[in-house]
């Protein structure tokens, strides 16, 4: 994609030999832009035009309810907590992976990858089998008190999984490509190991570790199947945005139900424009980001 | 550790290392386990009899059908619009090229209720699907279009690359010797394509096996009709069939390990091609 903008301006002199003619041409460009119409732009669409059907007060009455705070609250609260942890693993990670040379490398990069391969439900599944009543743990956890399946640790845990992969995914590439020179030089000059990495290694990784961050926040505030199966819909206390989606919905209050969806619908949107931007500007500092796809949700 | 890695001047190799491996395992290894322990507590014919039943044999059946063809669909409108973003200029390309990874970001809860919404008999596309007596929502359609939606990206995404770094030699000299461009299309830049094209298929087919909020809404769940496994298996839960409820998950944790390793074999068969 970066390469695209970077080729933009004047199309290229049409040789007959090396491209389609004119109507051929333009049959694949109405057929490309039709199943856009149809499969992405009507669905965007619909959010909004549900969310304001019964008007702008209705909305925002429907976002400024008490079980929506309350949902949105846990939102951020899981987010705030899930995506760190992600961070500082993608950190440790690329560090170990991207600067030194051991056996079962490429095996530990496949491992990390994992959750992406699994079903959201078999994500809260897992949990629920470790820390729920009848689970590995459950029993002891119970004995001292303390919940992890039905709250907010075990929402935790589940959007963790699900965002496991996104910040090393993004990091382990481009500091493999980086290489290791400037970091030995730093340390040859004396620098301590923080030194190095806070002032070599980051900078030359920033930008990398924002897109991560955006994708890996953008899936932990929307995660659903994973999330419902820990969370026990118990409404404003382990009810997140997605989940008080679909209470609403089987509420049959749709205007609110895609009042809340709205919310989520802009964060999308708001990831994607960011996402574009840091790409457009970025692209090469992102490097190795999108030379291989990658086997999850983005 | 040490005879196992090269000599560095770098510090820190234990404690990330092994903090990303304690990690690793807390939170993906040791649950899934979990799994597979719980789903052994059935033994060996009590596991056969969870996963045979009448009502999880559809489910399997319209959860590897649906994912299958939202796959191929996606092959198919993922090679042509990879095609047309990267070829051709024209208004709203990029705005279009963005769009494709929609289905990445949007909550899969968000796109349920909007298809679901969309597609219902008195919905813009549902009603006009209605008059020509098609139903998408509430029946295994709906399973389908829902599946199409969310795994859109993956064939684009794999191929634009590939597109991008062909060199225009080749169809050049393709040109020159006399093929004509549907030829040069199909034997000289299809082949190339191909590796990539698998390889978005194949993580397309795997998304939509595991898929759950985008599709609930809008399949309807009668079980052993519209009920996909990983409803399934959540149903399970809920009645506390802990074990049915892992012996099924295993079996569809097995079918992603299968399309993980072919994911990987297919993206070291890309790369070389790629490379040449």
């Amino acid at each position: 994609m970066t390469k695209t903008s970077s080729v933009m301006g004047p199309p290229p002199p049409a040789l007959t030999t090396t491209t389609e003619p004119p109507a051929v041409r333009r049959a694949l460009i109405l057929g490309a832009v039709a199943f856009v119409a149809l499969f992405l732009v009507m669905p965007l669409a619909v959010v909004l035009a549900e969310a304001f059907r019964r008007g702008v007060g209705a909305y925002f009455d429907a976002i400024t309810e008490p079980y929506t705070l309350a949902a949105v609250g846990l939102t951020l609260t899981a987010a705030a907590i899930a995506v760190p942890l992600n961070v500082i693993f993608g950190l440790t990670a690329a560090w170990a992976i991207a600067k030194f040379e051991f056996a079962g490398k490429s095996l530990l990069i496949t491992l990390i990858d994992l959750p992406f391969s699994v079903s959201p439900v078999i994500a809260g599944l897992i949990y629920v089998l470790m820390f729920g009543a009848q689970g590995w743990v459950g029993p002891w956890l119970i004995e001292h008190d303390f919940r992890i399946i039905f709250a907010l640790p075990g929402i935790v845990l589940a959007t963790v999984f699900v965002t496991f992969p996104f910040v090393a995914r993004e990091l382990i590439p481009l500091m493999q490509d980086q290489g290791t020179d400037e970091e030995e030089a730093a340390t040859l000059l004396g620098a301590s190991g923080w030194q190095t990495f806070f002032r070599v290694t980051l900078p030359n990784v920033k930008w990398a570790l924002l897109y991560g961050v955006l994708l890996c926040n953008a899936r932990a505030m929307g995660e659903f199947g994973a999330v419902a199966v820990v969370s026990g819909h118990i409404r404003g206390v382990t009810n997140t945005m997605p989940l008080h989606i679909e209470i609403l919905y089987n509420e049959y209050k749709f205007a609110a139900s895609f009042a809340v969806a709205s919310l989520l619908a802009l964060l999308a949107l708001v990831t994607l424009v960011a996402k574009i931007l840091l790409e457009w500007r970025y692209g090469d500092e992102l490097a190795g980001v999108h030379r291989m796809p990658r086997g999850g949700k983005a | 550790m040490l005879a196992l890695r090269r000599p560095s001047v770098l510090p820190g190799f234990g404690p990330t290392l092994g903090f990303a491996l304690l990690y690793l395992s807390l939170i993906v290894l040791i649950p899934l386990a979990a799994l597979f322990f719980r789903s052994a507590d059935l033994g060996f014919d009590g596991f056969l009899r969870v996963v045979s039943t009448p009502r999880a044999l559809a489910a399997f059946r319209l959860t590897f059908g649906a994912a299958l063809f939202a796959a191929l669909v996606n092959a198919f409108f993922g090679l042509l619009l990879a095609w047309v973003l990267t070829r051709y200029r024209f208004p709203g390309r990029r705005i279009i090229d963005g769009l494709v990874d929609l289905p990445f970001a949007l909550p899969t809860a968000v796109a349920g209720i909007a298809l679901a919404t969309l597609y219902a008999p008195n919905g813009w596309l549902g009603s006009l699907l209605d008059k020509v007596g098609i139903k998408v929502a509430y029946t295994p359609a709906g399973v389908f279009v829902a599946l199409v939606f969310i795994s859109l990206p993956f064939v684009v995404r794999t191929i634009q690359p590939v597109l991008q770094d062909l060199e225009p030699e080749l169809e050049e000299a393709s040109a020159s010797l006399g093929a004509n461009r549907w030829q040069t299309w199909r034997f000289v830049v299809f082949p190339v394509l191909l590796p990539a094209l698998l390889t978005g298929f194949a993580l397309a087919f795997a998304r939509a096996l595991g898929e759950y909020g985008s599709v609930i809404f809008i399949a309807g769940n009668l079980p052993g009709r519209s009920e996909i496994v990983p409803l399934l298996i959540f149903i399970q839960l809920e009645q506390y069939q802990y074990a049915a409820a892992a012996a099924i998950a295993t079996v569809m944790l097995l079918a992603s390990f299968v399309l993980l390793l072919l994911i990987n074999l297919l993206q070291r068969w890309a790369s070389k091609r790629h490379g040449e």
